[in-house]
């Protein structure tokens, strides 16, 4: 277990690594730092100027290098257009993007779990049929439709929820039903071929045969087991929904990271989307390895593997 | 085949059998007029493709032509609809149902554009992981994990935004980022026939490296990549819709559904069929290219003699 857990964190160190390169690459080769500090029009001798005191006319390697040290020192440079150090705009933030994406995920966990487990235990009757249609309808719809339509619902219509911003819970409600919906189908699939896979299986038979009732053999014996794999599923998932909270918070203006990655986009403010996507991809990298080491933990089976 | 028998005279009895049983792709149709949700987004498919490429041609109206007199007409089954503007005008008199025909040909486009791109790289990075094995193996893994951890969709709007949108750099982007998936599958399947019969029967009558890839690998992965690439047609649909509809994607005036869904947002309290339209319209192409690729996956998997 020790000697997995090494070689599962030093795989995560590497590719952590390899992520904070391609994001300073993807940032550097896309678009013009000096100009994104001297603005437009800017002349060319004050593009030089700039180039040389921010240390732009260096190889890219060195200054990915020179990046990275002060990256590790925590040090994050400051924003372009908000002129506070990124490493306290983002942390101020991150609650409200992390709070979006746990939501959500439990939001989709929430309808994938019955739905899942119905399909599973009513296999080619009208209920699983019914389930599957749902979560292909699910796949099609796009989140932001579905967030204008859920404005037109709940906040014009029905004048339940407020149409956008943040400072509320009630602000959380439409983001999460929009953003959460969309996980829905990858996990109510997995959950219920793992759960047709264990219903199947030698041991909820025998708990079955000893006349347990259904109910005690599903919860009890094959949904503890089905739900094992949704673990990884959900590491993956949740770095996916911090991800594509841009799109959703754009929309309801919510004041997270994914708002704060859209607005810096307009304003090409490089240090603060360079430390945005670095930090969602470590996340995504830390997410995975935690979960990789939990299904282990959960399945001593895979130790040995 | 008939061509075969008649210059062979003294063709053998398993030769005639292998005439007389249906072909491989005659037995997949039969199976797949049995699949309902495939025949459904086929049909469903169909009949969009058919709308978005030959519609334009019998539906006279220019998606382009403004006309300020007649703003946000609403569709024709509205008490002030009309039959000149079957499904009304958008908030600067442009026909709507033309600018949606258009749009569909933008989708459409997108999504075959970006799956070739994607789809070449991908098959080609997975084909090669899964068949030399080892140190390729092992770099290639490294940089789709890699890969897997960023943002694609923030990496996207970044890239689009800092290089100035256009349809063609959209299509570059979106196919430089969506290969993880293809390569994730042509990787697996590849090491999986690599350790079939076939393949060790060609090593040993001497076939070459290169032969074998394009010989046996490749087209014993084409179902899982065609799967892949349905699915993956989607999501391009999907992410374009968004980055239009973020204003970094296709630019206006070309007609695009995710940019004529954010034309119409500041209208939507008052014209909320501005945006239902073009929004139902994304939905059922996603629904119909997900339908078919489920559909294949299943019927691939169910004809597949592995």
């Amino acid at each position: 277990m020790t000697r997995y857990l090494l070689g599962r964190v030093a795989l995560a160190l590497l590719v952590a690594l390899a992520v904070s390169a391609l994001a300073f690459l993807v940032l550097r080769l896309s678009g013009d730092v000096a100009l994104a500090i001297a603005g437009e029009g800017a002349s060319e001798a004050d593009l030089q100027l700039i180039r040389a005191s921010y240390g732009l006319d260096r190889p890219l390697p060195v200054q990915y290098l020179a990046w990275l040290w002060q990256t590790l020192r925590g040090d994050f440079g400051s924003s372009l257009y908000f002129k506070v150090p990124v490493s306290e705009l983002v942390l101020q933030k991150l609650p409200t993007t992390m709070l979006l994406g746990l939501s959500a995920l439990c939001f989709g966990l929430l309808l994938a779990v019955p739905l899942g487990v119905a399909a599973a235990l009513w296999r080619d009757s009208w209920v699983d049929r019914l389930a599957m249609g749902i979560t292909v309808v699910a796949q099609a719809l796009p989140t932001f439709f579905v967030a204008l339509v859920l404005i037109m619902v709940f906040a014009v219509w029905a004048r339940w929820l407020p149409v956008s911003g943040s400072g509320s819970w009630l602000h959380f409600v439409m983001p999460t039903i929009a953003l959460g919906y969309y996980v829905m189908p990858p996990f109510m699939r997995l959950i219920r071929s793992n759960m047709i896979e264990v219903l199947s299986a030698d041991y909820v038979r025998t708990a079955r045969a000893k006349g347990l009732p259904t109910a005690a053999v599903v919860l009890r014996h094959a949904l503890r087991n089905a739900i094992v794999p949704v673990v990884g599923l959900a590491a993956v998932q949740l770095g996916f929904l911090l991800g594509g909270s841009v799109v959703i918070e754009s929309v309801f203006a919510l004041d997270g990271l994914g708002y704060l990655a859209f607005r810096s986009i307009s304003y090409k403010d490089f240090p603060v989307l360079q430390t945005i996507v670095l930090l969602l991809s470590l996340l995504y990298v830390a997410l995975t390895t935690l979960s990789d080491i939990a299904n282990v933990w959960l399945d001593p089976r895979l130790r040995s593997a | 085949m008939t061509t075969t028998l008649a210059s062979s005279p003294s063709s053998s009895p398993a030769a005639q059998s292998v005439d007389v049983a249906p072909s491989r792709r005659a037995q997949l149709w039969a199976r797949a007029r049995r699949h309902r949700p495939f025949m459904l987004g086929l049909a469903l498919l169909g009949a969009i493709v058919l709308l978005a490429v030959a519609g334009p041609f019998f539906y006279g109206h220019d998606p382009y032509a403004q006309d300020l007199t007649r703003r946000a007409v609403p569709p024709v089954w509205y008490a002030r609809g009309s039959w000149a503007h079957v499904l009304g005008t958008d908030a600067l008199g442009r026909d709507y149902l033309a600018r949606l025909l258009h749009g569909g040909r933008v989708s459409l486009l997108i999504s075959l554009a970006v799956v070739l791109i994607s789809g070449s790289i991908g098959t080609t990075l997975g084909v090669l992981a899964g068949y030399f094995a080892g140190r390729v193996d092992l770099a290639i893994t490294f940089v789709i994990t890699a890969s897997l951890a960023m943002p694609s969709i923030l990496i996207a709007l970044v890239i689009v935004s800092m290089v100035g949108s256009s349809l063609t750099v959209v299509i570059l982007v979106l196919g430089l980022l969506m290969w993880i998936r293809f390569a994730v599958v042509t990787r697996t399947a590849t090491q999986q026939i690599r350790a079939l019969d076939y393949v060790a029967a060609a090593q040993a009558v001497g076939a070459s490296r290169w032969r074998i890839i394009f010989g046996e690998v490749l087209p014993n992965v084409m179902p899982q990549v065609i799967v892949v690439a349905t699915l993956e047609a989607a999501s391009a649909i999907m992410v374009e819709a968004a980055l239009s509809f973020l204003g970094l994607g296709v630019q206006p005036p070309t007609p695009s559904w995710g940019l004529m869904i954010a034309e119409a947002r500041s209208y939507m309290f008052f014209s909320f069929w501005l945006i239902a339209i073009p929004g139902i319209a994304l939905g059922l192409l996603a629904l119909a290219i997900n339908l078919v690729g489920d559909g294949l996956r299943d019927l691939f998997a169910a004809g597949s003699r592995n």
